[in-house]
């Protein structure tokens, strides 16, 4: 288990900016479902953090309770003990066990939530309309500079059930990113997408983060999928879900596909692999679903 | 439906491509008639007027070629045709007799009130039902407690509740509307992802707002199936309601029939509650593709990608 201070590689695109925002401390979590005489516990004594400006990528069983800890940060959903900071600021904790949603913390679905009864333009356009922090022009003229950035020039008019999937996905985060937010938080975004799509996906979003440097709470079963993400991958047990080991990758950004044949990442995968599968194991055991 | 659409013509293109934008630009006559042109090359116009002649065939031959036992006393559809289209109709009812249009006016009138009635009392109170669990313990009991008791169950109460003989009938139309209006605008709203109301909520938006963006928009395809049901369920209650009281409609031509052995102007009735019904479940269809463009151009695509 390495516990190196983030910043041992050199980072082109990242070190010219400075003020990194979105750092999640996430402290002695615990979540039960149901009653507390007969509750489930889905997370227990959950303690790592979210180092700002980089992508930390869970990783666990289907089903271990790593959503559980996601919504507890966008606010869907309570906690049962411990606390969540945002930036140092407090989500949620002993006083309020809920956090308040907000464009701040925006979640990336997993099925994908853009609505599909407005174009796609309306649907990237309606964060800051709703909060009325830009006008209609404004936020259209925004919209279509970023969704031009992102490769998505001529469907802003189409609606989201006329693209694919993949363009789907990438609308859906360019309308989170209209929000500034301080962290995005993927659920298993590329989870329904065949392993073609999802390989450019990857690089899509890491060019947006390369561009963006929004922080990134991803989560994941695919172990591939994680390290090659991510700065830091942290290894869940299944269910509940505590930090089993958490790695912080040191292959350095920007990484395209060719790190996936490199060696490093060969070490990385043979380091993680017999954890995760145990888990797997464990879950299986346990009679875990696939959700 | 689907294949003939001019939806599929216009987006089967990659969005991003030329071809679409010409698609785009071409004039709603011509794509009338491009779907026309569609329709008329599909199968779907004969294997209709296959359909339409066996029936028909069936009837004539049954009735007026065959004389099966329990149908030698029904009229057959040369008799009916014949007085339907005459000039001087033996039993006093055909399309050149003004009064025939005044049923049909009489009828449509109530349904069409019933129907806006029930649309604008149904859908908030769907809405409401389905978006408040608050209101729903609240009313929904009440409502299906309500709900099964058929309409006809009400002429008594609606005849001494409302005055005159018109009122009832609209009340009672209403009734079967309602219901079905209320119930799938509910269902509607249940049924949305609760991952569309919590991304509007990450986005910032207020409840209300989510009422508005998300709620309503998102069970419109349920609230439309709902009017459609909607829309049949008012004509048969009306039928109901015109056997038991008033003086025009196209129930009253039926039961009035009947007593007087007018057994050609039965049909009559019965085929014009067919088409009128036809229409009037088209023209909601149709508004309801209008306002859901974004669910007609998905279904023309080929449904959930």
């Amino acid at each position: 288990m390495s516990v190196q201070p983030a910043a041992t590689y050199i980072d082109p695109a990242m070190s010219a900016q400075p003020a990194r925002k979105g750092g999640v401390r996430i402290t002695d979590v615990v979540k039960v479902y149901g009653t507390a005489g007969a509750g489930v516990l889905a997370v227990d004594h959950c303690t790592f953090d979210v180092p700002p400006g980089e992508i930390t990528v869970v990783v666990g069983p289907s089903g271990c309770g790593k959503t559980t800890l996601l919504n507890a940060i966008a606010g869907f959903h309570s906690i049962s003990s411990g606390s969540i900071h945002l930036d140092d600021e407090l989500l949620c904790g002993r006083q309020k066990l809920k956090a308040l949603p907000g464009p701040d913390r925006i979640v990336v679905f997993q099925n994908g939530a853009l609505f599909p009864w407005k174009t796609n333009i309306e649907n990237v356009t309606f964060g800051p309309i709703m909060q009325g922090r830009l006008s209609r022009t404004e936020a259209y003229e925004k919209a279509r500079d970023m969704m031009a950035d992102a490769g998505l020039r001529g469907i802003e008019h189409n609606y989201p059930g006329e693209i694919s999937s993949g363009v789907r996905r990438r609308v859906e985060i360019v309308r989170a990113l209209m929000n500034d937010p301080k962290i995005l938080l993927l659920d298993e975004p590329y989870r329904a997408l065949d392993s073609l799509t999802k390989s450019v996906m990857h690089e899509a979003l890491l060019e947006i983060f390369y561009k963006n440097r929004v922080t990134i709470f991803f989560i994941t079963h695919d172990l591939e999928e994680a390290i090659f993400l991510g700065h830091r991958v942290v290894i869940m047990t299944t269910r509940p879900c505590r930090p089993k080991k958490i790695l912080d990758i040191d292959i350095p950004h920007p990484r395209d596909y060719s790190v996936l044949t490199a060696k490093r990442f060969r070490e990385f995968m043979d380091e993680t692999a017999a954890a995760v599968h145990e888990e797997a194991i464990k879950a299986f055991a346990a009679g875990e679903k696939e959700r | 439906m689907t294949e003939a659409s001019p939806v599929r013509v216009l987006n089967s293109d990659l969005p991003l491509s030329p071809a679409d934008d010409a698609a785009r630009s071409i004039s709603p006559p011509a794509l009338v008639a491009h779907r026309f042109l569609l329709w008329l090359k599909s199968p779907r116009p004969y294997l209709m007027l296959v359909g339409f002649t066996l029936f028909i065939g069936f009837w004539y031959l049954a009735v007026e070629v065959w004389q099966l036992p329990r149908f030698s006393e029904m009229p057959g559809p040369t008799v009916v045709v014949r007085e339907w289209f005459s000039r001087n109709p033996t039993y006093g009812l055909s399309i050149f007799t003004p009064e025939y249009y005044m049923h049909i006016w009489v009828s449509t009138r109530r349904v069409a009130i019933a129907f806006f009635l029930a649309t604008a009392i149904g859908v908030p109170l769907g809405l409401f039902l389905g978006w408040s669990e608050r209101f729903k313990q609240y009313v929904f009991p009440v409502f299906e407690l309500l709900r099964p008791i058929p309409p006809l169950a009400w002429v008594p109460l609606a005849i001494v509740m409302f005055k005159g003989s018109e009122t009832p009938i609209i009340f009672l139309t209403f009734l079967a509307s309602f219901y079905a209006t209320a119930l799938n605008t509910m269902l509607g709203v249940e049924s949305i992802d609760v991952s569309y109301t919590r991304a509007a909520s990450c986005l910032g938006a207020t409840r209300w707002q989510v009422f508005r963006h998300v709620i309503v928009p998102g069970s419109m395809p349920f609230i439309f199936t709902g009017l459609q049901i909607s829309v049949g369920v008012a004509w048969f209650s009306l039928v109901a309601g015109e056997m038991v009281s008033g003086q025009y409609g196209l129930g009253y031509v039926i039961n009035t029939s009947y007593t007087m052995v007018r057994y050609p102007t039965i049909v009559i009735g019965m085929i014009t509650l067919g088409i009128v019904g036809y229409v009037t479940s088209a023209i909601v269809r149709l508004v309801g593709a209008y306002l859901m463009q974004w669910r007609t151009r998905e279904l023309a695509l080929g449904g959930d990608r």
